[in-house]
């Protein structure tokens, strides 16, 4: 009896100090980041695009990259969520459990574990074929693919729940299937489609492997869709590398807005998805 | 007496080969209330859906047989299912208020059959409400969920909702037996009030609540149509053995 | 045809053909990565690309064998630093846990889950590669720059964390009360009923959750490249740097088309990474997929 406890107990302990670990690690490094990039951080980091000499150590901000990411990662989101949502729709409502089906979620799951520097090599493949120099179209397309399977999984898993009793009192109405699913079905799935969004432009935003090669790298803002786009995550990495410690503060602090903008972004999610449950029948 | 309304005609009715409903041929007879009742898994549900076609959402249904409204067979190809359902209002077991609002939950129906917003349609609403007897209980928050209601309002909700498509018939799949006696009296009371303006079908596996209800009686059994007739004429004199027997309830 | 119908048949159309450009993707990805990789192919076996330790793409020599050895170094080392970790939390978390806990831990591993990897890259090269250079390695008697497989390892277990947390948690959660109630009837404490019983049933889940972590870990690039040194020599100790395939591809791009057959060369690397990681989900979905077929048949 007493053998049965000390290992109990035992266990229990290390559960609990995994726990504490996993936890602590969170926190390590939110504080750590919070703290270094505190100091370098000013307004005109904010506000400006790097001067000359912004990467010896003079003025100039990263206002270049901020954008870039903002441009890069709405782009993206905007385009996979037109492919994503009819294709979730679909693979519930209008397929039926074909081999189809189930090899569009299989490609999908596996999609969902591919490293995203697979995307900005295969990006950039597609891109030398045609002609294209990195640019904001280029970093679109390869975080259009990162997002993808993001997307669909997350809003198949939520559109799979809705209770068949929903659909049949739609259809007793006399409701088409596409009136079916738009209004009640999406209706319904709201809050997980929304969770989805965040999801997948939290990912995107963060990226730096896709598009390393495909959207390259600049000091300016992009004015058009063929201009090349600085992003947050390589602005952070190339502001790192370099041998000034003046810049380097400067990829903390950088690291520490992507940080934030990551966390505020996952708040809104929150906050959006349970306004959106208000109608959602439980 | 009975003007039949619907006529179906040697309906059989297949789930994945096994036959659920053998051979029915029956009249429904018009602004009447006529109860479908058997024991479980007769079929019942099976036949009421039918009628509006709800089954062709279950895959692998087959369906032969014919089930003749205005002279038109509801089988047909050529026939718009979506106009069927329109004319054909369903209430089913347990309340399945949609993911919206009261009021949108009412409007929908009308909507999606074209009917364009304003005091027309917030007209509709509130007449429906009213005939569902539950207008009083929701005029002022008509802009809350409807998932907010209790399961006896919840219900009334869908027979208000049902009605917005300005149906002609009204399908009930056991309509009281997810609710409290109250509220079930309450639906009770409702659809007899509407029985002059609609023909009413409804299942019920309680007997008391046939008797009570019920102009008209079809007894299935065992996907069988074992005997109809007007509901005094069945219940007090039954013809057929089996008939007798369930309302001894010596089968259940 | 009225209008309401016709709307219906199109948008099922256009939804049928988003299903079928999405399911396509991999299949195009793989292929394009395969004909690139060609010309390589074509110079060199397989394997002695795979297994030639000399990488000097500008005398055409490739050899995997480096970065092959770094990122499974590198990938191994998370593993076992994540692996008991991971599994004590979910167990906690499914089986002891407090509800409060518990719902401090779910936003909690979101939050991690979410974290870009250049900001662990980031954090990897403040705290871990000098925690390693100034205080680890001189323990163990060795000088290093921190810039280490020990780095790299660290700063993936704690990125896989909430991979194989969430996903095993889910599983153990899974298992059915009737379970967990026939063995403590019989007599058995708390934990022994979840050390014999419930970690057994739950056993594929687990194992499908380390293999999605095992997959995750393997194809990171930006935070293993911002710590691990990046030297072209398999590491033989952990204080050795390594040079991690995702981070030979990342660090190269530039280069690619100066040098001939080296575009090539990154591009089977790429080739290499995309099958594994492959293999490694396929086998992962089998597995779970078999898990959901048993329990709700059960």
């Amino acid at each position: 009896m007493d053998r049965r406890k000390i290992e109990e107990n035992f266990f229990k302990g290390m559960m609990v100090l995994s726990t504490l670990i996993v936890i602590a690690s969170l926190l390590v490094v939110l504080i750590v980041l919070l703290f270094k990039g505190m100091p370098a951080l000013n307004l005109s980091m904010l506000t400006q695009t790097p001067r000359g000499g912004y990467y010896l150590g003079k003025e100039g901000g990263i206002l270049n990259a901020i954008v870039g990411s903002l441009y890069l990662a709405c782009g993206a989101t905007v385009i996979a969520f037109a492919i994503s949502l009819p294709t979730a729709l679909y693979l519930n409502e209008y397929a039926k459990r074909s081999k189809l089906t189930s090899f569009t979620r299989q490609s999908l799951d596996i999609l969902w574990s591919v490293p995203s520097i697979i995307y900005g090599v295969f990006g950039y493949t597609i891109m030398i074929y045609l002609g294209m120099r990195a640019s904001l179209l280029g970093g679109i397309i390869a975080l259009t693919l990162l997002e993808l399977p993001i997307m669909i999984r997350a809003m198949d898993e939520i559109i799979m729940t809705t209770p068949p009793k929903l659909k049949e009192a739609s259809y007793a109405l006399g409701a088409t299937k596409l009136e079916t699913t738009l209004n009640v079905i999406a209706r319904q799935a709201l809050p997980g489609i929304l969770m989805a969004i965040m999801l997948a432009l939290g990912r995107a935003i963060g990226d730096a492997a896709s598009v390393l090669f495909t959207a390259g790298y600049t000091d300016n803002i992009p004015r058009s869709l063929f201009d090349p786009a600085a992003s947050l995550p390589l602005a952070v990495f190339f502001q790192l590398g370099t041998p000034f410690p003046e810049v380097q503060q400067r990829a903390y602090a950088s690291g520490a807005i992507l940080l934030v903008i990551v966390l505020l972004l996952s708040i809104a999610s929150r906050l959006l998805t349970k306004r959106a449950m208000k109608y959602v029948i439980r | 007496m009975f003007k039949p309304y619907l006529r179906i005609e040697k309906l059989n009715v297949y789930y994945d080969g096994h036959r659920a409903l053998k051979d029915i041929t029956v009249d429904i007879p018009e602004k009447r209330i006529t109860a479908i009742i058997g024991p479980s898994g007769c079929g019942k549900s099976t036949l009421l859906k039918s009628l509006n076609r709800l089954i062709d959402l279950t895959e692998g249904v087959r369906v032969s047989g014919r089930v003749v409204v205005d002279g038109t067979n509801i089988f047909d190809n050529e026939v718009d299912v979506t106009n069927i359902r329109k004319r054909m209002g369903f209430i089913s077991q347990t309340p399945n208020p949609l993911p919206m609002s009261i009021y949108e939950n009412i409007a929908y129906g009308p909507r999606i059959h074209r009917a364009k917003d304003g005091k027309e349609l917030d007209r509709r609403v509130e007449r429906c409400l009213q005939a569902a007897g539950l207008w009083n209980e929701v005029k002022n928050r008509l802009k809350e969920p409807a998932s907010k209601l209790s399961v006896g309002q919840q219900q009334r909700l869908c027979l208000a909702r049902a009605l917005a498509v300005e149906p002609e018939v009204l399908l009930c799949d056991e309509p009281t037996s997810a609710l409290d006696p109250i509220s079930a009296r309450h639906i009770e009371g409702q659809l007899v009030n509407l029985k002059k303006d609609y023909t009413i079908v409804f299942v019920t596996h309680i007997l008391r609540q046939a008797r009570r209800l019920a102009d008209y009686v079809v007894f299935l059994y065992l996907g069988e149509l074992v005997e109809h007739g007007s509901a005094e004429g069945v219940f007090t004199g039954p013809t057929e053995l089996k008939t007798q027997a369930y309302l001894k309830g010596e089968i259940s | 045809m009225n209008t309401r119908r016709l709307k219906d048949l199109v948008a099922s159309k256009i939804m049928f053909s988003a299903a079928i450009l999405s399911s396509l993707i991999v299949l195009i990805t793989a292929l394009a990565l395969f004909y690139r990789s060609m010309p390589i192919l074509k110079t060199q076996s397989l394997s002695d690309l795979l297994l030639s330790s000399s990488w000097h793409p500008w005398r055409g020599e490739f050899g995997f064998y480096p970065f092959i050895m770094g990122t499974l170094w590198v990938t191994a080392l998370a593993m076992v630093l994540s692996i008991p970790i991971s599994l004590l939390t979910s167990i906690y978390l499914a089986e002891y846990a407090p509800s409060k806990v518990r719902g401090i831990m779910k936003p909690m591993m979101d939050l991690l889950a979410g974290i870009p990897s250049v900001v662990y890259g980031l954090w990897g090269v403040l705290v871990v590669v000098p925690l390693i250079r100034e205080y680890v390695a001189p323990l163990a008697g060795v000088i290093s720059t921190g810039y280490t497989v020990l780095a790299g390892g660290i700063v993936l277990a704690i990125m896989v964390f909430p991979i194989i947390i969430s996903v095993s948690e889910e599983v153990i959660r899974a298992v059915p009360r009737e379970t967990r109630e026939a063995s403590m009837a019989l007599g058995a404490t708390k934990w022994q009923t979840v050390k014999h019983v419930v970690i057994r049933s739950s056993l594929p889940g687990i194992i499908a959750a380390i293999i999605l972590g095992f997959g995750r870990a393997f194809g990171e690039t930006m935070a293993v490249l911002m710590v691990v040194g990046n030297v072209p020599k398999a590491p033989s100790s952990l204080y050795d740097p390594a040079y991690p395939l995702p981070a030979l591809i990342a660090n190269n791009y530039g280069e690619m088309m100066s040098i001939p057959l080296y575009d090539s060369a990154l591009l089977l690397a790429a080739l290499i990474l995309l099958l594994t990681v492959l293999l490694f989900s396929v086998a992962a979905e089998i597995i779970l997929v078999r898990i959901k077929r048993r329990y709700s048949l059960g």
